[in-house]
C-alpha cells in the first residue's frame, strides 16, 4: 500500500488540485487531504492524492541521525 | 473538366475505406500517391509485386517485426519510424549491414488518411536517413473494429561481413557487458501518453537506426560476442536471453547504468523498474574483457553512443542468473519481467 | 530526487550496517516483522539483507492488500464486469491476480468485459461522469493510505449527483492484522517464530498516526518502530528495534518523523469516518477471518455501495492445500519451506497470496533473491 513518493508542490490550481514535480516529471494531483499545503512544500503523494506534508527539518535531523557516531564509536581510537 | 483528370486522394479529410484494399483503382491510386511517392525509389517505380536486386556473396541475414504500438504518435517518434528502425536494428544486431526493407500495412476502415500520410512520410524519412530503401510492400484493409488503426510489419535483409560471428550464445565468463546509452526512454515516453497516466515530461522516445553505430563497433572490435537491442522487456530480458543462450550468469552494477533522472522519477511514480522498460534506440553488447575499453571508445565516438557505459561482466553460473549490485550496497536478481508492465499502487 | 536519493545513499548504508553490527548482542537472534509490503519490496530491491548481520532476521508480514484480497472477492469483481456488464475501474495491481477457474480481470477483459485500469479513484468518478449510460464500479482495495481517496471519490460522486457510480469496497485495516498475527489460535497451532518487534508501515502511519500502535507495544510488550520507505529508513528502524530489545523496552518510536505525527492526518481520518464503518469480520487470504479488520460503506451512502446495488454474494474459495501462505505470513515458515514455491507457484502462475503481488514474501524472494538459494532455482 506504500507506493508513495515525496514531491515538490510547484503550483496550486483551482479547488483541491495542484501540480507536483518529482525529478522533473510533473503531474496534477489532489491536495484535498492536505489543504494547508503551499507552493514550495514537499508532499507525499499516493494514488493521485497528497497524504502528508514532509517536514524538511525533520528530514535533515533524520539524515544526521544516520550519520551520527555513537559514544561507543567515538571511544575507539 | 480537364481531360484525364483524376481526383487526387483527399489526404486532408479522407478516410480509409474497404475499396483501398480491394485491388482496384482506389487501391492503386493510394499506393501511387502515397506509398510510391513517399518511398520513391527505382524498385517501387517499376510497380511490380516484387523487388529484384543483386546481392554480394556471403551470409545474408533476414529479420522481421510487427508494430502494434499505441499511441501511434508519441514524443520523439511514431509507429512509422519505429517500424523502420526496429527491423534495421534487428538486422544490424547480427553485425550485418542492412540493405533493403519491405513494409506491409493492415489498415482499419475509417482510419484518417492524414494520419496515414504522416506515418508513411515518417517512414520515408527514416528509411532515407538510414539509406535503407523500402522496396516492396502490401496493403490490406479490415472492417472497422477489427484493427487498431494501423498495424505495420517490416522485413529487412542484410549481409554479414566475413569474420563476424555475433550471437546470443557466445558470451563467456569474464566477458564485459556494455550498453550504448540511457535506458527506459522509449517506454516512459509511451506511458506518458497512455490513458489516465498523463504527466508532463521532456522524455522522448529514443527510436533510432543503430546500424551505423554497429558498423563502428564491429570495425573497432570485430570479435564482438553478442549484440541485442533491449526492446520489450527491457535490458533485463536481453541479459536473461544472453544468459540462457550462453549458459553463463551476469553481474552488473546499478551505479553504472545510464538512466536519465526524469526516467528514474517517472519509474518511481509508476512503480516501474527501468531495467524492464523498453528501449528503441539502444543496444547491449558483450565482448572479451581485453576489448572492452576499445569498444567503449568506439561507441562514445558515435552520436548514438555518447552515453555508452561498461555495466558489468559475465560470470560462471550454471543457474544463469543475472545479479545486480545495487547502488545501496546489497545485491539482488534482475529477473524477466512478469506479465505485462503495468504501473502499480503498492 | 530530493528526499529520496539521500535516503538511499550507499555510504550511509555502510555506516548504519556497522552500527547495527556493533549493537547486536553476540549469539542473540532478533526476529523483526516488517508489516508493510512496500518495506518488503524495498528490502528485496536494495538487497538490505546483505547489509544486516546474520543474527537479524526480517520476517515479511501480510501488509500487501493485493496479496490478502480473497479469491472470492476477485470472483465478485469479475462477475460484475462479465455477467452484469458494468464498467469496472481498478488499480493495475489486481489485473493479473488469478481467480477461480483460472480467470482474472485481464482474462475477463480479453473476453470482452469493460475493465479499465485507473491510477486514482478520482479517475473512476470521471469515467462515470463521462459515461452516464454506463454503470461504473470502482474496485477499491488497500490499507488506510488508500482509503481516504475512496472516501473523497464517493463524496464527489454524491456532489455531482452521479447515479451510475458505486464502489466495491475491500479496504482493510493494519492494526487488526497485526493483532491477528500476534494472537490468533491458528498461530498457536502452527507455532510461530517469536517476533521481537515490528517495523511499522510508512504511509499508513502518515494517515493513522503513531498513536494506534501504542496499544500493541503495551499489550503484547513488543517494540514498534515506524519506518520511512527508503532503505536507510529501514536500516535505522532495525537499529532502533535492536536497541529496544537489548534494553528490554517496548515503545513506539517514529523513525519517519519527517512525515508521520502522533495523530496522523486528521482530515483524512474524518473523511473515512464519514463514509465508512467497521465490518464485524472479513476474510483475509492466508489469515482466514479477522475480526474488525475491514471497512464497508455506511448505509447513508448505500447508493454508492456496489455490494448492495448489485446484491453481491460472497463465496469463500480455498487456496491450494499445499500452499503455505498462512504460515509464511506469520513468519512460521519461509518461501523455501513451501512445496509449491518456484515450481508450480511462480510470479507468472501464483498459487497463493504471498506470490500474487511483487511485494508478497514469496514474489519478492523469487524475483530478487532466489539467486542466493541454488536449490530453489
Amino acid at each position: 500500500m506504500c507506493l508513495a513518493i515525496p514531491a515538490l508542490l510547484v503550483k496550486r490550481l483551482d479547488g483541491d488540485d495542484a501540480i507536483i514535480d518529482l525529478g522533473g516529471v510533473r503531474k496534477t494531483v489532489s491536495v484535498a487531504l492536505v489543504p494547508e499545503a503551499a507552493e514550495g512544500d514537499y508532499v507525499i503523494v499516493h494514488v493521485g492524492y497528497a497524504i502528508s506534508r514532509l517536514d524538511p527539518d525533520e528530514a535533515a535531523r533524520t539524515l544526521a541521525l544516520f550519520a551520527a557516531m555513537d559514544a561507543s564509536e567515538g571511544a575507539i581510537a | 473538366m480537364k481531360k484525364d483528370y483524376v481526383r487526387p486522394v483527399d489526404f486532408r479529410n479522407g478516410r480509409v475505406d474497404m475499396s483501398h484494399g480491394s485491388g482496384g483503382r482506389a487501391m492503386a491510386q493510394l499506393i501511387d500517391e502515397l506509398f510510391v511517392a513517399a518511398f520513391d525509389n527505382e524498385w517501387l517505380r517499376q510497380l511490380n509485386d516484387q523487388a529484384c536486386f543483386a546481392v554480394p556473396t556471403g551470409r545474408m541475414v533476414m529479420a522481421t517485426d510487427s508494430h502494434v504500438v499505441s499511441p501511434l504518435f508519441f514524443p520523439g517518434g511514431d509507429i512509422g519510424c519505429l517500424s523502420v528502425h526496429g527491423t534495421i536494428n534487428d538486422v544490424a544486431m547480427s553485425g550485418a549491414r542492412p540493405l533493403y526493407l519491405s513494409a506491409t500495412f493492415i489498415l482499419e476502415e475509417g482510419f484518417p488518411l492524414a494520419d496515414l500520410k504522416r506515418i508513411v512520410e515518417s517512414m520515408a524519412a527514416a528509411a532515407r536517413d538510414a539509406r535503407v530503401p523500402i522496396v516492396t510492400g502490401d496493403t490490406k484493409v479490415v472492417e472497422k473494429g477489427k484493427g487498431d488503426g494501423v498495424f505495420i510489419t517490416t522485413t529487412g535483409v542484410g549481409m554479414v561481413p566475413a569474420g563476424v560471428e555475433i550471437s546470443a550464445e557466445r558470451a563467456r565468463p569474464g566477458d564485459s557487458v556494455l550498453v550504448s546509452g540511457t535506458l527506459g526512454d522509449h517506454g516512459i515516453a509511451i506511458m506518458s501518453f497512455r490513458e489516465n497516466l498523463e504527466f508532463e515530461t521532456t522524455i522522448r522516445s529514443d527510436t533510432a537506426a543503430l546500424h551505423g553505430l554497429v558498423a563502428a563497433m564491429v570495425a573497432a572490435v570485430p570479435a564482438i560476442r553478442c549484440l541485442r537491442d533491449p526492446t520489450r522487456g527491457g535490458l533485463a530480458a536481453t541479459l536473461n536471453e544472453f544468459a540462457r543462450a550462453s549458459g553463463v550468469g551476469f553481474r552488473i552494477r546499478e551505479e553504472a547504468l545510464p538512466v536519465r533522472p526524469e526516467v528514474h522519477a517517472a519509474c518511481e511514480f509508476l512503480g516501474l523498474d527501468p531495467l524492464h522498460v523498453a528501449n528503441e534506440g539502444k543496444l547491449a553488447a558483450v565482448c572479451a574483457p581485453e576489448d572492452a575499453d576499445r569498444l567503449l571508445a568506439a561507441m562514445r565516438a558515435h552520436p548514438l553512443g555518447r552515453d555508452a557505459a561498461i555495466i558489468g561482466e559475465a560470470i560462471e553460473d550454471p543457474h544463469r542468473f543475472v545479479q545486480m549490485e545495487t547502488g545501496f550496497g546489497g545485491a539482488r536478481m534482475v529477473d524477466w519481467l512478469v506479465g505485462e508492465q503495468l504501473p502499480r499502487i503498492c | 530526487m530530493k528526499f529520496v536519493d539521500e535516503f538511499r545513499d550507499g555510504g550511509l548504508a555502510r555506516v548504519l550496517a556497522g552500527k547495527i553490527e556493533r549493537t547486536v548482542e553476540s549469539g542473540r537472534r532478533y526476529n523483526f516483522m516488517e508489516f508493510c509490503g512496500g518495506h518488503t519490496h524495498a528490502i528485496s530491491r536494495y538487497g538490505v539483507t546483505d547489509l544486516l548481520p546474520p543474527g537479524v532476521n526480517m520476517v515479511h508480514g501480510p501488509g500487501c492488500p493485493v496479496c490478502v484480497l480473497p479469491i472470492g472477492r476477485i470472483d465478485n469483481a469479475i462477475a460484475l464486469a462479465l455477467e452484469r456488464g458494468v464498467t469496472l475501474c481498478t488499480y493495475a495491481d489486481t489485473m493479473r491476480v488469478p481467480a477461480s477457474g483460472r480467470s482474472s480481470l485481464t482474462k475477463a477483459k480479453a473476453a470482452g468485459a469493460d475493465v479499465r485500469m485507473v491510477y486514482s479513484a478520482a479517475d473512476a468518478v470521471r469515467v462515470a461522469h463521462e459515461n452516464p449510460t454506463k454503470e461504473v464500479v470502482f474496485f477499491a482495495i488497500g490499507f488506510e493510505t488508500t482509503t481516504p481517496p475512496t472516501a473523497i471519490a464517493i463524496l464527489a460522486a454524491r456532489e455531482q449527483g452521479l447515479g451510475n457510480f458505486s464502489v466495491f469496497c475491500n479496504h482493510v485495516l493494519t492494526p487488526a492484522a497485526i493483532a491477528n498475527i500476534l494472537e490468533s489460535p491458528q498461530v498457536r497451532d502452527i507455532g510461530t517464530v517469536p517476533l521481537d518487534g515490528f517495523v511499522g508501515p510508512a504511509h499508513v502511519s502518515c494517515v493513522i498516526g503513531s498513536a494506534p500502535y501504542e496499544y500493541f507495544a503495551e499489550e503484547y510488550a513488543k517494540p514498534v518502530v515506524i519506518a520511512g520507505f527508503e532503505p536507510l529508513d529501514v536500516m535505522q528502524a532495525v537499529l532502533m528495534l535492536v536497541r529496544q530489545v537489548n534494553e528490554g523496552r517496548h515503545e513506539v518510536e517514529n523513525e519517519f518523523a519527517r512525515a508521520v505525527t502522533r495523530e496522523g492526518n486528521v482530515k483524512a481520518k474524518a473523511l473515512v469516518a464519514e463514509v465508512f464503518e467497521l465490518r464485524r469480520s472479513f476474510e483475509w487470504r492466508g489469515l482466514g477471518e479477522v475480526p474488525y479488520s475491514a471497512l464497508r460503506i455506511k448505509s447513508k451512502y448505500e447508493r454508492f455501495d456496489a455490494e448492495k446495488r448489485y446484491a453481491i454474494v460472497y463465496r469463500s474459495v480455498a487456496d491450494n492445500k499445499a500452499c503455505e501462505c498462512g504460515a509464511i505470513l506469520r513468519g512460521a515458515k519461509t518461501p523455501r519451506d513451501c512445496k509449491l514455491f518456484g515450481t508450480v507457484c511462480t510470479p507468472e502462475t501464483p498459487m497463493g497470496s504471498c506470490m500474487v503481488s511483487s511485494e508478497g514474501a514469496c514474489a519478492a524472494w523469487y524475483t530478487y533473491g532466489r539467486f542466493r538459494d541454488r536449490e530453489a532455482a
